[in-house]
């Protein structure tokens, strides 16, 4: 509340990601209802690609302490997604009968959530801790490395994970209380045990957990480490020649968008049951990286916008552009276009054909548009400009002196 | 693109630096003899002829990987760029070359001294087109981007990526593409190892190559200004070097080597494929890091061991494992040799 007052009165303090908040959290509240109207009661899919999205917000969010905080660029990020989706496949499900372990272990879905994040984030650590100190992109490497590394050991060690068929049917998160109600078209009631099934229950969990995250993220930015974060991003030597232990600081937030990673893994396996490694490869790393840049990196809202738009253009827009288009020639009276002839292989699949031009013209696009992506921080944003205006001086004296 | 010299009062300044440095050193030769001894003890058992034969396929798989590095390394010795694009235009090359062969009418059928002048033919127009099309990208795509934020040109790098591999996809399609067959079959021993034409002339075009492109950076006054805007943009400009046309040459050379590279791949394996850019990018860019990223003999000595780990595993060990093994290797040099084998200065901010 404190966040509004200060929004309202104004003052030096005030936040235009204020707005951005509001906006997203009425928007993340009112979407299954808007959904359910749009679709005349149908919603539920809609509801779990929404509730997919999730997932990537969260592991932009977490990227983001890692690129847009720290400055520290990760091109391995799903490796960390995997290990927490293969814990929990590990923790809560019967494939430990298979395993040379012999035993299957359940745990509740709750505690793996935590377990996945200690176990990445000290994935983080091991990895960070001899590298951290890679000045650079050198540093961008050996993430990928790892990222590289990660999925393939998944695949091969097939004694313990089955290879590349993966690890299917894990167990389905619970709560121990809930409360039915005409919203899930039930009568009211408190059940206890509550299998999370329905795809609104996935997306009410998801909406929670990132709002939890958010806070958590936004405070951090807002502390002392977060303060710290940016001076290391900024210039490292001046940062250490001001006290900050770099590497201790460095070694945080890399663990931290670890653990991240980790909890978005444990979801992204729960609410799809399986867990395979060809899900994890350096596309998945990319995607997240192109979200938090094109979102406006160091900006919590930004990314949460950059993440939702690209899960928009991959998932939704580009899957259906066949679709659209093939409306679109019958109704233009052209549906000889949609034969194929000789070469040409009809409308639908040229269009999907097309989809990996679209996507990368899109990329290209808006980053010439706006470099420093769609929503950036308004710090950054005045730290560009100045730094432009600065550099362009420079240059108009040099000539006056030339000539 | 540090000269040898350079490269060397590095890596004897990098030996020195204190205990920890030394440990890392003593670990790294302790892993590579630990290595080297296991493969040892396969090499003996499978005999010389197999020895013989893998590093053949290890030196050709190695000069292709070579080639594209040199190109990751140019571009990123000069803007400080990781320009993913760039693998995709090594498939580009491999697809242009691919079409460009039935129009010249070149088969393995009708092989002849006219065919080899033909192949020459589709190589140059192949580098030449390979090399418009990166100088194009770079316009495009990075140019306008020079003073923004440092992860912009890498978006935009990815952009270009897709969209190469997109156009590759429209004109050819999802699968696997075959490469018209152009060098001829025959191959001879070599203490029991069966070396053929494919190889020699991957070995030795991709050798050349990389000679031509060292002496082009170390001798001509276009390598020089190259050199100079590498170390030091600013001071380069004041020196009266046109930045702009500096850069532009630069992309055009790497691409020159991608698209000669692409044109290897094709007579080697004889098939392509849309993504082919992808992991032939990731690899080579790895060998790059591997040598010393900026640095072109880091980046022709990266691809070449790249290409032998490559070749070595899959011969003598399981090749499941083999990414994994390239990939680990890559990290435990950065971790005792944070600047890669032969190593370059730097530049911080």
């Amino acid at each position: 509340m404190s966040l509004l007052r200060q929004f309202w009165e104004g003052g030096p303090r005030r936040d235009p990601n204020t707005i951005a908040y509001v906006v997203l959290l009425v928007g993340a509240i009112f979407f299954p209802l808007l959904a359910q109207v749009a679709t005349g009661g149908n919603s539920s899919f809609i509801v779990t690609v929404a509730a997919d999205a999730g997932v990537y917000v969260l592991l932009a969010i977490g990227l983001n302490v890692v690129v847009g905080f720290a400055g520290l660029l990760d091109l391995g990020y799903a490796a960390f997604f995997a290990i927490g989706a293969y814990t929990y496949a590990f923790l809560a499900s019967d494939h430990g009968r298979v395993t040379p372990l012999g035993e299957p272990i359940h745990m509740p879905f709750w505690i793996v959530l935590l377990i996945a994040m200690f176990v990445a984030a000290s994935f983080g650590v091991l990895l960070g801790a001899p590298t951290l100190r890679l000045r650079g992109d050198y540093l961008a490497i050996v993430t990928l490395g790892f990222g590289e590394i990660v999925p393939r050991i998944f695949k091969n060690a097939a004694t313990w994970t089955s290879g590349v068929n993966g690890i299917s049917a894990l167990d389905i998160p619970a709560l121990p209380v809930w409360l039915q109600g005409p919203w899930s078209g039930d009568p009211l009631q408190v059940v206890t045990d509550f299998k999370i099934l329905s795809s609104l229950a996935y997306y009410v969990i998801m909406v929670i957990l990132l709002i939890i995250s958010v806070i958590l993220v936004r405070n951090l930015h807002r502390s002392r480490l977060g303060r710290a974060w940016m001076a290391v991003r900024e210039d490292e030597v001046a940062a250490a020649a001001m006290g900050v232990n770099t590497t201790a600081i460095k070694l945080l937030a890399f663990s931290i968008g670890a653990a991240f990673s980790g909890f978005a893994g444990t979801f992204y396996a729960a609410k799809l049951s399986l867990v395979s490694p060809e899900n994890f490869g350096f596309s998945v790393s990319i995607t997240i990286l192109v979200m938090v840049v094109l979102g406006g990196m160091g900006n919590i809202p930004g990314v949460i916008l950059g993440s939702l738009a690209i899960y928009g253009v991959i998932f939704i827009l580009l899957p259906q552009l066949p679709e659209y288009a093939t409306g679109f020639v019958n109704q233009i009276g052209l549906s000889g276009l949609t034969q194929s002839s000789g070469d040409y292989p009809g409308i639908a699949e040229f269009i999907s054909r097309l989809k990996f031009l679209v996507f990368g013209l899109i990329l290209v696009v808006v980053m010439l548009w706006r470099p420093q992506g769609l929503l950036p921080s308004r710090q950054r944003e005045q730290e560009l400009k100045k730094g432009i205006a600065h550099e362009e001086t420079v240059i108009e004296d040099v000539t006056a002196e030339v000539g | 693109m540090g000269t040898i010299g350079e490269a060397v009062r590095r890596r004897r300044s990098a030996l020195r630096t204190g205990l920890t440095g030394r440990v890392l050193n003593v670990g790294l030769v302790v892993i590579v003899v630990v290595f080297l001894f296991f493969l040892g003890q396969r090499i003996i058992a499978e005999g010389p002829s197999f020895f013989l034969q893998i590093l053949t396929f290890a030196l050709a798989n190695g000069g292709i990987y070579a080639l594209i590095a040199l190109g990751y390394t140019m571009v990123y010795g000069i803007i400080e760029l990781i320009n993913f694009a760039h693998g995709d235009v090594f498939a580009f090359g491999a697809f242009l070359s691919g079409s460009l062969i039935p129009v010249f009418g070149l088969s393995s059928a009708t092989f002849g001294p006219g065919t080899v002048v033909g192949l020459l033919v589709v190589v140059f127009i192949t580098m030449a087109v390979c090399g418009i099309l990166n100088v194009s990208i770079e316009r495009v795509a990075y140019r306008p981007l020079r003073n923004a934020p440092r992860l912009a040109p890498l978006i935009t790098a990815v952009g270009m990526s897709f969209f190469l591999e997109g156009v590759l996809f429209l004109w050819k399609g999802p699968s696997n593409v075959a490469y018209p067959a152009v060098l001829p079959s025959f191959s001879f021993e070599v203490f029991g190892a069966t070396v053929g034409i494919k190889e020699l002339v991957v070995i030795v075009t991709s050798i050349i190559l990389m000679i031509s492109l060292a002496l082009f950076v170390d001798r001509t006054w276009l390598g020089k200004a190259m050199r100079a805007t590498a170390q030091d943009r600013d001071a380069a400009l004041l020196m009266g070097i046109d930045i702009d046309r500096t850069i532009a040459a630069t992309f055009f050379i790497g691409a020159l080597l991608a698209g000669a590279g692409g044109t290897m791949y094709g007579l080697y394996y004889n098939t392509s494929v849309f993504d082919l850019g992808f992991s032939a990018g990731l690899f080579a860019f790895t060998a790059a890091v591997f040598g010393g990223i900026g640095n072109i003999y880091g980046a022709a000595i990266g691809g070449m061991l790249i290409g032998l780990i490559r070749s070595f595993w899959d011969g003598y060990f399981e090749s499941a494992w083999t990414d994994v093994v390239i990939f680990t290797i890559l990290i435990l040099t950065l971790v005792f040799r944070p600047t890669g084998i032969l190593g370059m200065r730097v530049p911080e901010k």
